[in-house]
C-alpha cells in the first residue's frame, strides 16, 4: 500500500447518531432527519454552512436524494455511496478526503439503513440476474466457515470454541446494557446465549448482530479550523479501505482463520496513524462483530492478539470493558444492531463519546490513563472475499 | 448393432415401505423403495446415470445423438436431453432429442438406440410416485439408467440380436398432462389384454433370432402390469433359474427406466455367450433379445447396480417423503422466495452451470471455478484454458449447516471443496448427513436440481459424500 494519508488534516467537530432498533413509526427519513439535526446542533453548526454532504446506504434509497429529499438540502453535492457493511465508513472516509482536499471546507458524513420493514429474518441482499451457480447461504452460515477451520488449525475443541464465542455476545450484550441508543439493553446470561437456537454452523441466534433500522451523522471540517466548532474535536489519524480480490474462494491456499483484505486495511491505517502496537497504543477499538466468530478472528488480524491465542485472550477478558484494549464498549453490532449504512459513523459515534470522556457509565478507563487513540473496522462481504475499513481517529493532534 | 457402455443410477435414498402403513394406518407392505431427493428429477437422474455409463468410454464412441425417455419430464415444451446433453459436455453438433410421455417411450429410445446408424446414447429416467396411499406410490421406485449403443465393429459390446413386437390400444393405465398421479383400470383386465400379445411378442423375437427360449439364461420380465408380468413369466418355458428378479422389493418400478435397469442387473451376472430376453409390456409389448460378447466386462458401468442396491440409506420418513413429491405444503422460512436463474447469463455460461466446466490459467496452471479471465494467481489476462471438473474428486476444506437459508429440504450444508490437483469452490452438498460432515471427507459432484422458481428449474451442481469413498470405509 502507498497511501500517504490525511494524519491530522482533518477534523470531527459534530455527531449525532439515533438509537437503533426496531423503529417502527419511523423510516429512513425520519432517522436521517434526526441523526442530521443532533450532528448539526453538536457541532453548532447550521446547515447552510455544510457545504457538501455524503450519504451511505446499502439498500435505503439510491442516489443523493436519499439525503438531500427528507433534509430540503438545496443545490448541493449529495454523493450516495455503498460498499456493503463498510458502507457507513466509507460515507466518512469520502467527506475527509473532500475536506482534506481543499474542496470544501465543512463537510458531513451520513449513513443510514432501514431494515425492519423488509419482514425477512436475517439480511436479505438483493443481487442482479445471474445464472443461478452460486450457493446462497445466510450470512451468519458465511461466517460460521470459519468456526470448524480455527478450531482444526488451533487445536480447539468444539466446546471450548463455543465458550468463546458465547463470551464475545456476553461481553458486548453487557456493554449494551450500559448504552441508551443500542438495540439489546440488558445483559444476557451466558447460559442463555450458549443454549439460543442454532442458525448456522455453531452460531446460536446470540451469535448474531441484532438487524436494526438506525442512522449516524458527522461533521468535519479542516483541522486548523476545528476549534471553533468545539475544545474537544477528533483528529484523522487513519484511513484506510480495501476491496480484496476476492480469491479466498478460490484458492486452495486460503484457510478461512483470517480476513487477508482486514489485515491490509490495518497495516495501512497504523502506518499512517503512526501506530506502532495497537495493543497498547489504542483506548479503544470498534470492530465489526457481525458474528462472534468475526469478532474472534478479528483479535488476530487487527493485531490485537498473536495468531491463534485470541481465544484465550476472550476468555482471559483482555476485550472487555475493562480490560486492556476494550472492544466494542458500545455493544457492538451484537447488542448497538446493525443498521448496514450506519454502522460504521455509529463505531465513530463511540470513539467520539469514549475519547471525549462522555461515555457516562460505560466510559472505559483506558482514556483516564492517558491514551489517545481509537479504531473502527468494517467488514463487508464474507470469509475469502471481502472488503474492509479500518480507521484510527484521536483526541489530541501530533506535536 | 450394439451397447458399448452401460450406466445405472439410483438415488441415495430408500423408503421403507412399512412408514406409509404407520403412517395411513393401512396394512404395511414389505420391502424398500428408491427415492428421488427434493433435488433430483428425471433430468439429473438421467445425468447420473449417464456419467456413469460414458466414464472412460474411448473418443469415436462418443455419442451423436442423445435420446432421452421420461414419463416424469421436468418441461414440457423445451427438451430435457439438451440439458443431460449439456451437463455430458457432448460434442455440440450431437442432436438431443426427448421421447416421452409415456413408459412405454423407454423400452422405444432402447429400440431406436439400438436402430442407429451413428453412435448413439440412450438415456431413461423416471420419478415415479402416486397418490398417498396408492399402489403406484407404494411399488414404484426412482432411477435411470443409459446405454450407449454403436455400430457393429467394436468387440466390447453387447450385440443386439433382435426384437418383436406388439400394440395394443387400451386404457389400462393413464394420465392427463399436469396431473399428479396416473390411473388405472381394474387389475384383471390388464391381466386379460397383455398376456397372450407379450407372448406373441416373445415368440416373434425369438423366431426371428433363432433363439429358443430355454436356450436364454437371463430373462426379464417386467413392464406396467406386475400381474400381467407374473402370468408372462411363468408362460414363457423358460427356465425358472433364468428369470431375472424385477427388483420389486428394494427399488419398486422406475418406469421408463426399469426395462434398461433390469437389462444391467442380468448383464451384471451374465457370462460372455449369454443370451438375454427383455420383455416388457407397457400398451403392447416388446421383447429384445441380446448376446453378451467375450468382452462383456467393459460394458459394465463404472459403480454397478449391484454397489449402489447394496449402499442406499434408509431413514426417510413419510412426511419428509411427501413434502419431497410436494404432496405436503410446507411453511416456508421467513426468507425471500428464491429468483429463477435469468436465461442469457446462463447461456453464457453454459459449459460452467451444466457441465462444471472451470477455467485454467495456461501460464500458471491455477484452476478457476467459476471460470475466469484473469488468473487469481499470476494475473495473466485471457489466457485460459477449458478444465472439466465434474468428475474431478474433491475434500471438504471447511464447512456449515445453514438453517436460514432457502432450501426446498432444510438444512442447507454447504462446504468449501478443494479439488484434487488445485481448484476450490464453495458449494452445496446433498445426500449427507448434518451431523457427520467433516473437515477433510471425500466429495464428488453430481448434477442436481437446485430449486424451482418462478416455472424455472435451477440445475447445478453439489457435491456429495463420495460413493467410492464409503465403499472403502473410508471417512
Amino acid at each position: 500500500m502507498s497511501s500517504h494519508g490525511i494524519r491530522d488534516q482533518v477534523a470531527i467537530v459534530g455527531m449525532g447518531c439515533t438509537p437503533f432498533g426496531e423503529h417502527w413509526d419511523k423510516g429512513a427519513d425520519d432517522l436521517l432527519v434526526d441523526a442530521v439535526g443532533d450532528a448539526l446542533s453538536s457541532a453548532s453548526v447550521p446547515k447552510d454552512d455544510v457545504d457538501a454532504y455524503w450519504v451511505g446506504t446499502m439498500g435505503s434509497g439510491i442516489s443523493g436524494l436519499t439525503l438531500s429529499r427528507p433534509l430540503r438540502i438545496d443545490y448541493k453535492p449529495v454523493t450516495r455511496v455503498e460498499n456493503m457493511c463498510a458502507t457507513g465508513s466509507e460515507s466518512f472516509r469520502n467527506a475527509c478526503y473532500a475536506v482534506a482536499s481543499g474542496a470544501f471546507d465543512v463537510a458531513m458524513a451520513t449513513g443510514v439503513e432501514k431494515l425492519k420493514d423488509g419482514g425477512f429474518s436475517g439480511l436479505v441482499v438483493a443481487s442482479p440476474p445471474d445464472d443461478g451457480t452460486t450457493a446462497e447461504l445466510s450470512a451468519p452460515a458465511l461466517f460460521s466457515l470459519l468456526g470448524p477451520a480455527y478450531c482444526k488449525k488451533y487445536g480447539v475443541d468444539d466446546a471450548e470454541f463455543k465458550d468463546v464465542l458465547t463470551r464475545i455476545a456476553w461481553k458486548n450484550h453487557q456493554n449494551g446494557a450500559l448504552n441508551p441508543r443500542a438495540q439489546f439493553r440488558r445483559e444476557v446470561p451466558k447460559e442463555t446465549i450458549a443454549c439460543s437456537p442454532i442458525m448456522a454452523g455453531n452460531l446460536g441466534i446470540f451469535d448474531c448482530s441484532g438487524v436494526s433500522d438506525g442512522a449516524a451523522a458527522a461533521v468535519v471540517v479542516r483541522a486548523e479550523d476545528a476549534h471553533r466548532y468545539t475544545d474537544h474535536p477528533l483528529f484523522v489519524k487513519g484511513l484506510s479501505f480495501v476491496a480484496g480480490p476476492a480469491t479466498g474462494v478460490v484458492d486452495t491456499g486460503y484457510d478461512y482463520t483470517s480476513f487477508p483484505e482486514v489485515v491490509a486495511a490495518a497495516r495501512d491505517a497504523y502506518q499512517q496513524a503512526g501506530v506502532d502496537d495497537p495493543r497498547a497504543d489504542l483506548a479503544m477499538a470498534e470492530v465489526h462483530d457481525c458474528f462472534t466468530p468475526t469478532e474472534l478472528v478479528l483479535m488476530e488480524d487487527l493485531g490485537f492478539a498473536e495468531r491463534g491465542f485470541a481465544w484465550k485472550e476472550v476468555l482471559a477478558g483482555t476485550f472487555d470493558r475493562d480490560g486492556a484494549l476494550p472492544v466494542n464498549p458500545d455493544g457492538g453490532l451484537k447488542a448497538f444492531g446493525h443498521p448496514i449504512g450506519a454502522s460504521g459513523l455509529r463505531m465513530l459515534f463511540e470513539c467520539w463519546l469514549q475519547l471525549r470522556g462522555e461515555a457516562g457509565d460505560r466510559q472505559v478507563g483506558t482514556v483516564g490513563q492517558g491514551k489517545t487513540l481509537a479504531l473502527t473496522h468494517n467488514l463487508g462481504g464474507s470469509p475469502g472475499e471481502c472488503v474492509s475499513y479500518v480507521g484510527v481517529v484521536g483526541s489530541e493532534p501530533d506535536a | 448393432m450394439g451397447i458399448v457402455a452401460a450406466g445405472v443410477y439410483l438415488p441415495e435414498r430408500r423408503l421403507e415401505r412399512a412408514v406409509i402403513g404407520e403412517a395411513l394406518a393401512t396394512p404395511p407392505a414389505p420391502g424398500t423403495r428408491s427415492v428421488a431427493s427434493y433435488d433430483e428429477d428425471s433430468t439429473t437422474l438421467g445425468v447420473e446415470a449417464a456419467r456413469n455409463a460414458l466414464h472412460g468410454l474411448a473418443g469415436e464412441l462418443s455419442p451423436r445423438r442423445v435420446l432421452f425417455a421420461t414419463a416424469s419430464p421436468a418441461y414440457l415444451e423445451k427438451t430435457n436431453a439438451t440439458a443431460v446433453h449439456a451437463a455430458l459436455a457432448l460434442d455440440p453438433a450431437a442432436g438431443a432429442y426427448d421421447v416421452g410421455g409415456a413408459v412405454r417411450s423407454g423400452v422405444g429410445a432402447l429400440r431406436l438406440g439400438a436402430d442407429a446408424s451413428e453412435p448413439t446414447l440412450v438415456v431413461c429416467a423416471d420419478v415415479r410416485t402416486g397418490l398417498p396411499g396408492s399402489a403406484d406410490e407404494r411399488d414404484g421406485g426412482d432411477g435411470a439408467v443409459a446405454f450407449a449403443f454403436a455400430p457393429d465393429g467394436p468387440a466390447d459390446q453387447v450385440r443386439v440380436v433382435g426384437w418383436g413386437s406388439a400394440s395394443v390400444e387400451v386404457l389400462d393405465r393413464w394420465r392427463l398432462p399436469g396431473e399428479p398421479a396416473a390411473h388405472v383400470w381394474e387389475e384383471r383386465f390388464g391381466e386379460h389384454a397383455y398376456v397372450a400379445v407379450t407372448q406373441a411378442a416373445f415368440a416373434d423375437a425369438c423366431k426371428t433370432t433363432d433363439t429358443t427360449p430355454d436356450a436364454l439364461t437371463h430373462v426379464v420380465v417386467t413392464g406396467v402390469h406386475a400381474r400381467a408380468a407374473r402370468a408372462v413369466a411363468k408362460s414363457l418355458g423358460v427356465s425358472p433359474d433364468a428369470l431375472v428378479d424385477d427388483l420389486g422389493a428394494t427399488v419398486g418400478n422406475t418406469g421408463t427406466a426399469h426395462p434398461g435397469l433390469l437389462l444391467v442387473h442380468a448383464l451384471e451376472r451374465a457370462e460372455p455367450g449369454d443370451r438375454i430376453a427383455i420383455v416388457t409390456i407397457a400398451d403392447g409389448a416388446d421383447a429384445l433379445i441380446l448376446e453378451a460378447t467375450d468382452a462383456l466386462g467393459g460394458v459394465l458401468p463404472r459403480q454397478t447396480l449391484a454397489e449402489q442396491l447394496s449402499t442406499g440409506s434408509g431413514g426417510l420418513s413419510y412426511e419428509t417423503f411427501l413434502t419431497w413429491r410436494g404432496m405436503l405444503e410446507r411453511e416456508p422460512p421467513r426468507r425471500p422466495d428464491p429468483t429463477p436463474p435469468a436465461a442469457p447469463p446462463s447461456l453464457r455460461h453454459d459449459p460452467w452451470k451444466f457441465a462444471f466446466t472451470g477455467s485454467v490459467c495456461e501460464a500458471c496452471g491455477e484452476r478457476h471455478l467459476p471460470p475466469a479471465r484473469v488468473c487469481a494467481r499470476c494475473g495473466a489476462v485471457d489466457q485460459m484454458g477449458p478444465v472439466r471438473m465434474a468428475d474431478v474428486p474433491a475434500r471438504i476444506a471447511t464447512f456449515t449447516v445453514d438453517r436460514l437459508a432457502f432450501t426446498p429440504s432444510p438444512p442447507l450444508v454447504a462446504a468449501v471443496l478443494d479439488f484434487e490437483g488445485g481448484g476450490r469452490f464453495r458449494c452445496e452438498l446433498t445426500d449427507v448427513d448434518p451431523d457427520t460432515v467433516a473437515i477433510g471427507d471425500h466429495v464428488e459432484m453430481t448434477f442436481r436440481r437446485i430449486a424451482t422458481a418462478q416455472s424455472v428449474h435451477n440445475y447445478f451442481w453439489k457435491g456429495r459424500p463420495a460413493r467410492g469413498a464409503r465403499e472403502r470405509g473410508e471417512s
